[in-house]
């Protein structure tokens, strides 16, 4: 696999307060990276040095292998960015919101009807962008960025602040573009959204990347307890090391039917993180 | 070309949505229709009313829109996900300056029809609405890519506007206030449209307008370079 995303070097400060330092990161074609970090980590500034909002101080970035500062207007229809802050025209219906940007990229009303049957606006075609709730306008930028249907996307905080059932919503709608083979660049202070969807991240803390790799293997570095904790059919709780006879310890258990679950002490991504930095996670 | 027809397609799409635009584009031109056909006073100059209004729609209708737009799109950063949609920043411009400019001539026809126009004073007064209109748009384009949102926008804009368009309605009652107020480009426009039975453009006209529409191109790129349009 190629990669999507090449970020060399990258620092940036803003006065005396450096932002990014030194990010070095590759993004595979194909897959779902997640920068990871509390709000104002530098998550957004990323992105914007990324799609050449913003200048980097040293280093380079690239998007399928164009320089990120050298990115001609028409490239930007070969990626999509919904950034948290990007806003909609909420005097106008949704369908007149994604006419805009479809007379743009040359497409049709029926993208446009696709695009927003696909992030379940469907009905609400005719109700002005005004009168949305705040994870339906979320649905309404995902629409504007898939219906160009870009190769690489970019989606800064796609759930902040919704509700969990409207987060869940648009984290399928994610894992669907990804199935499209579409490469997502994604920033998220919610670590549980990242275990769910990433195939790698990258842990961003006052301006470094302190951790890297897939979920999994990140939480596994910090498995430092290495235990299994079963709990019991009786109500408690039993655990054990993992070392080589844990596996006659719990074959015991499973054979008197005893076992009810069986968890690993792994932690989670927000435990990494909070071990790794000692903050607590913006919520 | 698509680019900007797709922003001024936006534009229409969202005119009867925008009740404060659409109030600057109607308000003028229906003061003189009224105005005109309800007020007939011994002495009172001919077409007063289209003539003082059609001044006074050159000096803040295009200026404030223009402003207003820019400075909206500026704060709910849709302007920013145009500009990331492969439009680029004079595309906009052109597409919203077109929208602004088109409505602003239709509301000249209607003050053109009030004042009964025909023939030459017909075509003299659509050219000289239309250059005040384009220099308004102007001078709107730097005060809303100067300002960061629409509340600096309006507070620049308010006094701008008011100079624009009330100094040549004081003018016309105060004789020596034309001294000074004829360097302004709607002094002009108010000049030219008061005498639109027998116009004839002199070097002095042309030199002023000139000369305004230089300080607004350079006042316009001095805050485009500094401020883009982010």
């Amino acid at each position: 696999m190629r990669d999507a995303i090449k970020i060399n070097n990258i620092s940036k400060s803003f006065g005396s307060k450096t932002v990014l330092d030194d990010i070095n990161l590759d993004v595979e074609e194909g897959e779902i990276f997640g920068l990871l970090g509390p709000s104002g980590a530098g998550k957004t500034t990323l992105i914007k040095i990324l799609t050449g909002q913003l200048k980097g101080e040293h280093g380079t970035t690239a998007i399928n292998g164009i320089n990120s500062q050298q990115l001609k207007s028409t490239d930007y229809s070969s990626f999509g960015i919904m950034m948290d802050n990007f806003g909609v025209y909420e005097r106008l219906s949704c369908f007149d919101n994604l006419k805009v940007f479809a007379r743009i990229y040359r497409l049709d009303e029926e993208d446009i009807r696709a695009a927003l049957s696909d992030v379940g606006l469907g009905s609400a075609g005719k109700t002005a962008a005004g009168n949305l709730s705040k994870g339906m306008k979320n649905r309404l930028r995902l629409a504007r960025v898939f219906m160009i249907n870009p190769s690489v996307l970019f989606l800064d905080e796609p759930t902040s602040g919704l509700d969990p059932a409207t987060s869940e919503d648009i984290q399928q709608l994610i894992l669907a573009e990804k199935k499209k083979g579409k490469t997502i660049f994604l920033t998220t202070h919610n670590m549980a959204e990242a275990e769910k969807l990433c195939d790698h991240v990258a842990l961003l803390h006052k301006g470094k990347i302190v951790e890297y790799g897939s979920p999994q293997e990140v939480c596994r570095r910090y498995n430092h307890q290495k235990k299994l904790l079963i709990h019991l059919t009786d109500g408690t709780d039993k655990e054990i090391p993992t070392d080589t006879h844990s596996d006659e310890t719990v074959y015991e258990l499973m054979k008197n039917n005893l076992v009810e679950t069986i968890h690993s002490s792994e932690p989670n991504l927000e435990t990494v993180f909070l071990e790794l930095t000692g903050e607590e996670l913006a919520r | 070309m698509r680019n900007i027809c797709a922003v001024f397609l936006k534009q229409i799409n969202e005119t009867f949505k925008n009740k404060t635009i659409l109030i600057q584009f109607v308000l003028f031109p229906a003061f003189a229709l009224i105005m005109e056909n309800a007020i007939k006073l011994q002495d009172m100059p001919e077409h007063f009313f289209v003539k003082l209004f059609s001044v006074m729609f050159v000096g803040m209708a295009p200026l404030t829109c223009m402003s207003s737009i820019l400075s909206e799109e500026k704060e709910k950063n849709t302007l920013r996900a145009l500009l990331m949609s492969n439009v680029k920043p004079v595309q906009y411009l052109l597409g919203v300056g077109s929208y602004l400019w088109l409505m602003c001539m239709a509301g000249s026809v209607v003050f053109a029809l009030c004042g009964q126009y025909r023939g030459k004073e017909l075509v003299a007064f659509l050219l000289i609405m239309a250059a005040g209109i384009l220099l308004s748009i102007l001078v709107g384009a730097a005060i809303g890519v100067f300002s960061r949102n629409q509340m600096t926008a309006t507070s620049i804009t308010i006094p701008v506007m008011m100079v624009f368009s009330f100094l040549p309605m004081i003018a016309t009652f105060n004789e020596k206030i034309v001294k000074f107020a004829k360097i302004i480009y709607s002094q002009q426009i108010s000049m030219l449209i008061n005498n639109i039975n027998d116009v004839t453009i002199e070097m002095e006209n042309v030199v002023i307008l000139l000369a305004n529409m230089l300080v607004a191109i350079v006042l316009f790129l001095l805050a485009f370079y500094r401020k883009g349009l982010e």
